[in-house]
């Protein structure tokens, strides 16, 4: 089998898949990292978010081979001990319930502010379309990340 | 998904040589049609051939009178190019549209084209810019580019490599969401320019095409005015659970006269 | 201990481990030499199975096992089971049909299970299902709710003439005909509730594990209730006695009544454990879980309504189809019932009342509970029948609404249809939300609309819904298969900590604060000193789970009994300590004091004292300080609200924006209030999915689902919502100890109606008065003509 290398939460792994593995297996089943979910399979849910090279991207929707030499951050590793003020803001505002989004709705919502530093409420929710909920109603998710932008501007990340 | 064999070639000539090579063979690009078809297996290719790492796959240059997108450039990259922005605000805007931002981080403008799923956003732009896809192996030219469902002017194995787009005069794309999946139900791309005034339609039939009675009537009179009366016969448009042939023709004309209003 | 005790908005124990990515859901479980199971579905809506030929496949490379439905036969298997049997009008039990986990000679609907693959890993496991051979003869399918009853419509069961599962009623026929030939005016309304899929984010996973040594099975599942799993799949499927037999619900990513029921994938991977002596994992891929998962609603009812003069309800009557699917699932039955007929009273002092429920089999998936679970489709009955009822009367809807709320000096109120109602003031719920609203500035803000080219509409729905669904006696009566009541054990360790085991599962809803708030409150220690555990069979001495919006109302009140036992005794040590009476002993803040000195000792004290018993009264008490108790309530509880909703809708596209929603529930008791917003948020968006983007569609012709995946069930996004404003005006229950009432569905219970009726208010001006649920783009636009074609005519 080939074997892939990347750079995962700033450690370098290396792992024999099979060529169609998905990145999200990768990630959950050859390293372990089970805090990126898989909700859906048609690319639609966004609980399998992870950043590639800086960029939110779906991990379900693309090849652990395509992400050979890479760089992903996956939720586990946001913060290290303490958490991302992204983080922080969704427990603040209660931008979460049951948790299965949440990964990729924190991953999604990081990406946003590194390219929109003050995101608008419109802002945010148009951002959202890749994010599903089916708990919060989304109302506490753009607050979260309002004052998770804010926070983040505030220099504590 | 079924199994097959990866392959990573760094020219376009390796690209379509490992093609060539292969039982039944697919460019991967940004891989955001492929991969879902290929995760509930609706497609079962021998060989997955990516295209990310040649070299010159991608890019945007932009001349006075051209907007070059080499074709693995993302939609992200496009909906945040300013020169893109500056040359034709229409083409980032419906760059802005496709997917989500996920997507649009992943997805490229070759990959879209090559596929030509009937309710991707880019096909419009095509058409009514009248834009050159260049290829492997030559270039071809909008009009001749779109075949059918899910079918296009490419031969097996050739590869996209840019999309010319010439700067308009004046352009705006207007797209109905699919309230789902969020491709476009009907997108309409408005452009005016010397030459006179193209739509292309995208959502609403098998493939992306030109509204030729609305470009008549705009090349007239350039204002959503000139639309009035005016229909896209519903014949041969799309009906699924969403949209029905006959809201698909309404809402061509509606969007065309806003696109019209927003040029 | 205000701070963290009852009614304070503390942040939630939970979300470290969700934020960091750490929840441990069912599919992030690995157990040692763990397979990987795939069910091979019927790709048929119904056919008969002529053969099965799985030999090529059980050459494939990795394949451990192939089962099919005639090897689980084999072993003499039990029927996955209904918990609630429903009687006919004349008295006879209604059809209840075998539902073998796996089939052996029919399917009955898209998705139905057909065989189990086994393999090392996921991918071989798939590559075998497609390597089974099936010969299907197909048979023409049914999924229609309308016309499954009618002559001639293909048969789902033998045993089911006409399709009819059951054909129930309730109330007084007599009293309501007698009232209709009095009336002034009836007004008549033809409503569907639309199917939904619940759709909880996590899809649905199950691992099967098998202990030679011990002969002990443990089931890890996405459950809402793992005891009755424990209970339907245990005694009644694969005949294993509860010492025998864990189950454990670990974190579950949202439930929403979908993982309330006993599935066939769990008696599948546990049977099938014990078989291969290896744990066995299934997780359900999003595409499986729309054509497996318990849908919800669809309904389509008729209904007339009798007023005087004045606009006085005399009398209701109503006639309802309810499609429950091709096999009957857990509370299936009860939903479409006790859960239904039972609240089409309202909010209103209508004085009769008779319903009339046909369930009939269809060739699709089950239906179920979905958050609201019959009482939205009551809801949006009556709620859609008064608007309709207000236009035809010509009087305003909110005072028709006025005119018929039930008084607030009339509770206990007894309905028409068997429930009590113990507390309520939906006068003020009215009033709050009117003003919250801005209901009397509303006809600006259409003209304003106007001006843009848009139509703008406004919507009310007062509603009334019950929780807690209880007693145990009661509900054994009306044919409960189980009790419902809650059980909790409040276990204070030596130096004063607390672990709180209760029968009640949290898949989102906050259970491990809102809990260690009431014990907070109660024992006055930081919330950081008390676990709440749920969700493991082995851990926890009993429960009913969570759904129907009953855990702080039913298991809530079983934590507060034990907390009385557990304060009970440690007031006798502490007495014991102080060398005072237990009479006059005071427990507040913590600390337990002889009342009128100064001479006190602390709680912890007191738990150490039980532990380390060496200045105890031993002869009187035992050591230790760990209380079990059980509560079954006296009645359900009775939620009900307000909900406005203002539209605005683009008349080209025959879009629809929701712009404002207001809400104003009376919820009871609030424990944790931000954790009650957010609840709300979740049940408006839901009813905001149903009345605008959600609904299953399956083909007539071929019974294939038509909305199968997210590319074409609209899921709500946030650009499909606006912030909404929501408050609660609260009156507490009566009958228990903490006056809480529910809140998990009152959101998706209040809202649809009152969405609907915003936008038939939108488009009144242009001659539309119906519009059916969800009203899409496409919908709104098609009435739109249809009106204009009309009007054209006249």
């Amino acid at each position: 089998m080939p074997t892939v290398t990347m750079t995962v939460n700033g450690r370098r792994v290396t792992g024999e898949v099979e060529p169609r593995t998905l990145l999200v297996q990768f990630i959950r089943e050859t390293l372990g990292l089970t805090g990126t979910h898989v909700g859906c399979d048609t690319s639609q849910c966004g609980t399998c978010v992870v950043h590639v090279d800086g960029n939110s991207v779906k991990s379900c929707t693309m090849l652990a081979a395509q992400a050979e030499g890479t760089t992903v951050t996956t939720i586990e590793g946001l913060a290290n001990g303490d958490l991302h003020p992204m983080q922080a803001a969704f427990n603040e505002h209660h931008g979460l319930q049951c948790g299965f989004c949440t990964p990729g709705m924190v991953m999604s919502a990081i990406d946003l502010v590194n390219r929109n530093k003050s995101p608008s409420e419109h802002d945010i929710r148009e951002w959202l379309e890749g994010n599903i909920c089916r708990c919060t109603g989304y109302h506490n998710i753009v607050k979260a990340i309002k004052a998770g932008a804010q926070a983040m501007a505030g220099g504590k990340r | 998904m079924h199994s097959f064999q990866y392959h990573r070639p760094t020219s376009t000539a390796e690209a379509e040589g490992l093609a060539q090579k292969a039982s039944e063979s697919r460019f991967l690009a940004g891989g955001m049609s492929l991969l879902p078809a290929l995760k509930l297996r609706l497609a079962q290719p021998s060989d997955l051939i990516d295209l990310s790492r040649i070299g010159d796959l991608k890019g945007i240059s932009v001349t006075g009178s051209e907007v070059r997108i080499k074709a693995m450039t993302t939609h992200a990259t496009v909906a945040a190019s300013p020169e893109v922005r500056k040359a034709i605000p229409a083409l980032a805007d419906l760059a802005a549209s496709i997917g989500d931002p996920q997507v649009r981080n992943r997805g490229t403008i070759g990959g879209s084209l090559a596929n030509s799923d009937p309710a991707a956003d880019y096909p419009a732009a095509v058409l009514a810019l009248n834009a050159t896809i260049h290829t492997s192996r030559r270039t071809i030219a909008a009009d001749s580019y779109f075949k059918g469902l899910f079918e296009t002017a490419l031969a097996p194995n050739e590869v996209i490599t840019a999309v010319s787009f010439p700067v308009p005069q004046g352009a705006a794309y207007e797209k109905f969401f699919h309230p789902a999946s969020r491709f476009a139900v009907v997108g309409v791309f408005v452009a005016r320019s010397a030459s006179g005034v193209r739509v292309g339609v995208t959502g609403a039939g098998p493939c992306a095409f030109r509204a030729t009675a609305f470009e008549q009537a705009l090349s007239k009179n350039f204002s959503a005015d000139a639309l009035k009366g005016l229909r896209v016969p519903a014949d041969g448009l799309n009906s699924d659970i969403h949209a029905a042939a006959d809201y698909r023709a309404h809402l061509i004309g509606v969007l065309a006269r806003r696109a019209v209003a927003a040029a | 201990m205000t701070v963290q005790g009852i009614g304070a908005a503390v942040r939630r124990k939970e979300d470290r481990r969700f934020l960091t990515g750490r929840g441990t859901y069912t599919d992030d479980i690995n157990r040692p030499g763990q397979l990987y199971a795939v069910i091979l579905r019927s790709p048929h809506a119904h056919a008969r199975i002529l053969k099965v030929d799985t030999s090529a496949a059980a050459k494939m490379p990795g394949v451990a096992a192939i089962f099919i439905g005639s090897d689980m036969a084999k072993d003499n298997l039990g029927s996955i089971p209904c918990g609630w049997l429903i009687k006919n009008k004349d008295d006879t039990p209604m059809a209840e049909p075998p539902h073998p986990p796996l089939v052996t000679d029919r399917v009955r609907h898209v998705g139905d299970q057909v065989a189990v693959v086994i393999a090392e890993n996921r991918n071989q496991a798939r590559d075998a299902a497609e390597a089974i051979r099936v010969d299907y003869e197909v048979l023409p399918a049914i999924v229609d709710t309308a016309s499954a009853a009618k002559p001639g419509a293909p048969q789902v069961w033998d045993q089911a003439k006409n399709n009819v599962c059951f054909d129930w009623h309730l109330g007084d026929k007599a009293a309501v005909d007698a009232a209709f030939v009095k009336a002034h005016h009836v007004t008549k309304i033809d409503l569907v509730n639309n199917r939904l899929i619940p759709n909880a984010l996590e899809p649905r996973a199950a691992i099967g594990e098998y202990d030679r040594a011990t002969g002990d099975y443990t089931l890890y599942t996405t459950s809402q209730n793992p005891h009755l799993i424990r209970l339907l799949m245990g005694a009644f499927v694969l005949h294993l006695p509860e010492h025998k037999l864990r189950v454990v619900a670990p974190d579950v990513g949202g439930g929403f009544g979908s993982k309330i029921y006993h599935y066939a994938e769990e008696a599948i991977v546990t049977w099938a454990a014990g078989k291969l002596g290896r744990p066995i994992k299934w997780t359900a891929d999003r595409s499986e879980s729309f054509m497996s998962d318990a849908h919800g609603r669809d309904h389509v009812s008729h209904a007339e309504l009798a007023m005087d003069a004045n606009g006085n309800f005399l009398a209701l009557r109503v006639a309802t189809i309810a499609n429950v699917g091709a096999y009957l699932s857990t509370f299936s039955t009860c939903v479409p019932t006790y859960l239904y007929a039972t609240l089409l009273a309202g909010v209103y002092k209508t004085p009769a009342i008779y319903a009339e429920v046909k369930a009939v089999f269809t060739n699709t998936v089950v239906v179920d509970a979905y958050r609201g679970a019959g009482r939205p489709e009551a809801t949006y009955l009556l709620e859609r029948l008064v608007d309709k009822a207000a236009r035809e009367m010509k009087i305003d809807r909110v005072e028709l609404r006025r005119r018929n709320l039930i008084p607030r000096d009339a509770f206990p109120y007894q309905t028409p249809v068997a429930l009590q109602y113990d507390s309520g003031d939906y006068q003020s719920t009215l009033d709050i939300g009117l003003k919250n609203a801005d209901w009397s500035g509303f006809e600006a803000r259409r003209a304003e609309a106007k001006k843009r080219g848009k139509l703008r509409g406004i919507g009310i729905s007062t509603y009334i819904e019950a929780c807690g669904i209880a007693p145990s006696a009661v509900v054994g009566s009306l044919g409960a298969r189980a009790g419902l009541y809650e059980s909790a054990a409040v276990r204070v360790h030596p130096t004063g900590s607390v672990s709180v085991m209760t029968g009640t599962h949290s898949h989102g809803q906050g259970h491990e604060t809102t809990f260690a708030q009431l014990v907070a409150d109660r024992l006055g220690i930081p919330i950081e000193n008390v676990d709440v555990v749920h969700g493991d069979t082995s851990k926890i001495p009993f429960g009913m789970g969570t759904y129907g919006s009953r855990s702080l109302a039913v298991g809530g009140s079983a934590i507060v009994k034990a907390l009385d036992k557990v304060v009970k005794k440690a007031t006798r040590i502490a007495a014991h300590l102080l060398e005072a009476s237990e009479a006059d002993i005071e427990f507040k803040n913590g600390t337990f004091t002889v009342a009128g000195t100064d001479r006190s000792v602390p709680f912890g004290s007191v738990a150490l004292t039980a532990y380390v018993p060496h200045n105890y009264p031993i002869t009187e008490l035992e050591p230790g300080l760990e209380e079990l108790a059980f509560y079954d309530p006296l009645n359900f509880t009775y939620p009900g609200g307000c909900h406005i909703c203002e539209v605005e809708i683009d008349p080209e596209t025959g879009t629809t924006e929701v712009v404002k929603f207001t809400a104003v529930d009376d919820i009871g008791r609030v424990i944790n209030p931000m954790i009650v917003e957010g609840q709300v948020h979740g049940g408006i968006t839901q009813g905001i999915g149903q009345a605008l983007l959600e609904a299953c569609v399956y083909d007539k012709e071929s019974g294939q689902i038509l909305t199968g995946s997210y590319n074409d069930y609209t899921m709500p996004r946030a650009d499909n919502l606006p912030s909404f404003t929501v408050e609660t005006h609260n009156t507490f229950c009566t009958h228990n100890p903490l006056g809480a009432k529910g809140v998990g569905e009152v959101g998706a219970i209040g809202s649809p109606p009152a969405i609907i009726n915003a936008v038939i208010d939108a488009l009144s001006p242009l001659g539309v008065h119906d519009i059916e649920m969800p009203a899409t783009p496409q919908r709104v636009w098609r009435a739109i003509q249809s009106a204009a074609t009309a009007r054209a005519a006249e």
